[in-house]
């Protein structure tokens, strides 16, 4: 490695002040207020490199308690904070100022198709409900179980690598047209997690996971608009994966 | 307000939690309450693995994991716990994958395994090949693997419901457990949860420091909740710096790296860990590389305009095999340090990571009243809980562990117990409390705002107890935030509804970090001597004479209503190694 030496480019940016002065302007909506959803504008002093959130906590901190979002880890592992920036479903913690064009108001508005709660507070249920309907967990047969574990060769591992990235933070489901219009749609984020099972070499109810995505609201709802996988934090290949699913319900079923 | 009645009750659902109630869902009707939805838990941000002597890759046992695991915690580890961890993780491990985590594999299509600190083989001969990983997220993987594995059981879990305080009676002169009050985020609705058991899983209190790798919401709830109620706290003084954190922003980068050949470097690029650790080098534990780090910085051979950081460098390192064993963590230093891995070393500084101490518990997961007594019917594990397995210092990959052999245990424990136990009478007005604290934070007409409070706590937090600690610095955090409690009694919100108010959330957790870090500082004054996560200065070496014990805090009120914390210790269990000094 060479010799770390000082950047030239960090060290002139330190003596400026990196703030920058930015405006969000955020979707507000509290029942307990207003039956009406309003827009509310805040200035905010941000360094561009900081995230979305830091902004948002710099605004319910400093300016506005009530403010209302969710957020835990602040890294994009834990899920909690999508909603629609600048028009587009990303994670708040995993969006930088400056790589979204702080020189326009940045807009923020809760993920669409799922009622919302309070502010940028959206109701998950029927979302998690679609995810538990797809039988996300291993399903074996057999009556003995392996005293070690199961083996499972790395090609056999690797072949639903993408889709156990899902941290359920809605993204997908919540930027499908499909599922803006009719929320009995299974929607990309089940389609990811029963796809993590059905080409899991371990698992034995792939039939049965086909069966229910082949329902009405399943898989041949897909209009194939690649908004999920733009959407997906963890760069999961959501759109191929649904690809997938309906091949194989096709190729096992024709 | 509304009362509900089950046999078990969960407070939490990350690994600990969920894990819990996997068990306690099969033997007695359970409920789960978490503040967040499960899969928000930070156990997903763990990343390296977990620890167990599977001996696929290489000969490993056991017994040269309990070694490690009392030597790692600087022998304040409970060594029959030690002991039970290391055994029952071969199938704890199993157990998950029978469940469906997809373990990364070996050729031969067993679980792989790689090197992680403080990991040995034959007690300190070399790194062995222990922690079992999925790529950078095994936590992740565990996290959901648990969920899905809740779902399959029909668990009963109440979303975003926030446990404000533990019910206690006494029976025939005995403090017992009754139940739990929660607040739903939802509605602002309060809730009596009556119980016949209650496990404590709700997690660390890293947010009182400003730099850590902890999440916003790991505030310390559980253990305010029980301390309040006149339990103790065990060896709070304790708390983990991982050395591997994004400079400035905290965010963990794993140890994992180093298991894969990544290597710690300063300013003049030297590899200063083959200096402070000649055997285990970069795999020390991460006391011992935590400190080494700062002792670079302070020397001046830190690295940056103010040489304030360390590098830690993956460049030599193949790009297929960052790729593929470390995604997720150059990924983040892609997108907060605009920093490409492959051909850049990454800034990283030690980060407040893990909490050693917590409620104290039995090896069954009971939470003790005073060094020997039981109260019936509570339960811990997880990251509140102090068993004591982590002693001074964690090992890395042994809290993934903890969170299953000890999650399981309790679940078992608690709801064996609620099958043969009777319900406790709740204690009159049950809400009483919680009731009157959420009113006077939402009527509150003070001055005082939640985050500049919480700002000063982490501040001299980080500046005072956090790396080296000197009496004098403990002093000054001990006097900060005694005045910052006094400040917090006139702290106001703006936020006066019911439905969401996070605003509320965040004032009482702010109550919570500032108790436990009282805890915290006071418990680390008294302890004079240096040992695993717990350095002074002024006294720099570790006193197995008068400190070969475990401290134990209460909290006292007096007759004038002024609160005292009032400490103790508790013995330290011995069974088959002599402490040694800690050379890696």
């Amino acid at each position: 490695m060479a010799t770390p030496v000082l950047d030239k480019a960090e060290a002139e940016g330190r003596a400026a002040s990196p703030y920058i002065t930015v405006t969000f302007r955020i979707r507000r909506f509290n029942p307990e207020v207003s039956a009406e959803a309003t827009w509310q504008d805040f200035q905010v002093e941000i360094d561009p490199r900081e995230r979305v959130l830091d902004g948002l906590h710099k605004i319910k901190w400093d300016l506005d308690g009530t403010l209302t979002f969710r957020r835990s880890c602040a890294h994009g592992i834990c899920g909690s904070d999508a909603m629609r920036i600048n028009g587009k479903n990303r994670l708040a913690c995993k969006t930088l100022i400056k790589d979204i064009n702080p020189e326009k108001p940045i807009t923020i508005e809760p993920i669409k198709g799922l009622t919302v709660l309070k502010d940028l507070v959206v109701d998950m249920e029927p979302f998690f409900q679609a995810y538990r309907d797809v039988m996300p967990f291993l399903i074996t047969k057999e009556t003995n179980e392996p005293t070690r574990e199961r083996l499972q060769s790395p090609e056999d591992r690797e072949r639903f690598d993408d889709t156990t990235k899902c941290i359920l933070c809605a993204a997908c489901t919540s930027s499908c047209p499909v599922f803006w219009n009719d929320g009995q749609y299974f929607g990309p984020a089940a389609i990811v997690n029963a796809h993590r099972f059905i080409f899991d070499s371990r698992d034995e109810a792939g039939e049965e996971r086909l069966e229910i995505l082949n329902d009405k609201d399943g898989v041949w709802r897909c209009r194939t608009t690649f908004n999920c996988t733009d959407a997906c934090p963890r760069g999961i290949e959501v759109t191929k994966a649904i690809a997938e699913v309906k091949r194989a319900l096709i190729t096992r079923r024709l | 307000m509304k009362i509900h009645k089950y046999d078990t009750v969960i407070v939490g659902a990350g690994g600990a939690g969920m894990r819990a109630a996997i068990e306690a869902t099969k033997r007695s009707r359970t409920a789960v309450l978490t503040k967040l939805y499960p899969t928000r838990s930070h156990t997903g941000a763990a990343q390296g693995g977990m620890a167990a002597a599977l001996a696929n890759v290489e000969e490993d046992n056991w017994e040269w994991h309990t070694f490690d695991t009392v030597k790692g915690g600087d022998y304040l580890v409970d060594q029959d716990a030690a002991e039970i961890l290391a055994k029952e993780a071969i199938d704890s491990v199993l157990d998950l994958e029978k469940m469906g985590l997809p373990f990364n594999r070996t050729p031969e299509g067993t679980i792989d395994q790689r090197r992680f600190g403080g990991h040995s083989r034959n007690h300190g001969e070399a790194p062995v090949r222990r922690s079992c990983y999925a790529a950078d997220r095994t936590g992740h993987m565990i996290l959901q693997t648990l969920y899905q594995n809740c779902v399959k059981q029909g668990v009963e879990f109440f979303n975003e419901f926030y446990v404000l305080d533990q019910l206690i009676t006494e029976v025939d002169g005995v403090k017992t457990s009754a139940g739990v009050v929660a607040y739903e985020l939802a509605t602002g609705e309060i809730h009596v949860f009556q119980a016949k058991s209650v496990i404590y899983a709700s997690g660390g209190c890293g947010k009182f420091f400003k730099v850590t790798s902890n999440a916003h919401t790991l505030t310390g709830d559980g253990q305010a909740a029980v301390f309040r109620r006149g339990l103790p706290l065990e060896d709070m003084e304790f708390f983990q710096f991982h050395p591997t954190g994004i400079w400035r922003m905290g965010i963990l980068l794993t140890e994992g790296a180093r298991g894969e050949g990544g290597i710690l470097r300063n300013k003049d690029g030297e590899r200063f860990m083959e200096k402070y650790a000649p055997v285990m080098k970069d795999l020390a534990s991460r006391d011992v590389v935590s400190r080494a780090i700062y002792t670079e910085i302070r020397e001046g051979r830190g690295c940056g305009p103010d040489g304030d950081h360390v590098y830690l460098d993956l460049t030599h390192l193949p790009p297929e095999q960052l790729d593929a064993k470390l995604p997720d963590i150059t990924e983040f230093a892609r997108t907060y340090l605009g920093i490409e891995p492959y051909t850049d070393p990454i800034p990283i500084q030690p980060t407040a990571h893990y909490a050693m101490g917590g409620i104290p518990t039995t090896v069954r997961g009971e939470v003790l009243a005073d060094n020997t007594t039981i109260v019936p019917g509570l339960y811990a594990a997880g990251e509140v809980a102090c068993v004591s397995v982590h002693g001074a210092n964690r090992l890395g990959t042994n809290s993934l562990l903890d969170i299953n052999v000890f999650g399981k245990r309790a679940g078992i424990a608690a709801a064996e117990y609620a099958q043969q136990a009777d319900f406790v009478e709740l204690p009159e007005n049950p809400e009483s409390y919680v009731v009157e604290q959420v009113e006077r934070l939402r009527n509150s007409t003070g001055n005082e705002r939640v985050a500049e409070l919480r700002r000063e706590l982490q501040e001299t937090m980080d500046a005072n107890v956090m790396v080296f600690r000197t009496e004098q610095t403990i002093k000054t955090a001990i006097e900060k935030i005694a005045e910052l409690r006094k400040r917090y009694k006139n702290v106001a919100i703006q936020d006066k509804g019911k439905r969401f108010n996070t605003d509320l959330l965040e004032a009482i957790e702010l109550g919570n970090l500032l108790e436990l870090a009282e805890v915290m500082a006071v418990s680390a004054l008294a302890r004079k001597e240096s040992r695993g996560g717990h350095y002074r200065e002024d006294y720099p070496h570790r006193d197995d004479v008068n400190f070969m014990r475990h401290t134990m805090a209460y909290r006292e009120v007096g007759a004038d209503g002024t609160e005292t914390i009032r400490l103790d210790y508790k013995p330290v269990v011995q069974t088959r190694y002599q402490p040694m000094e800690r050379k890696y």
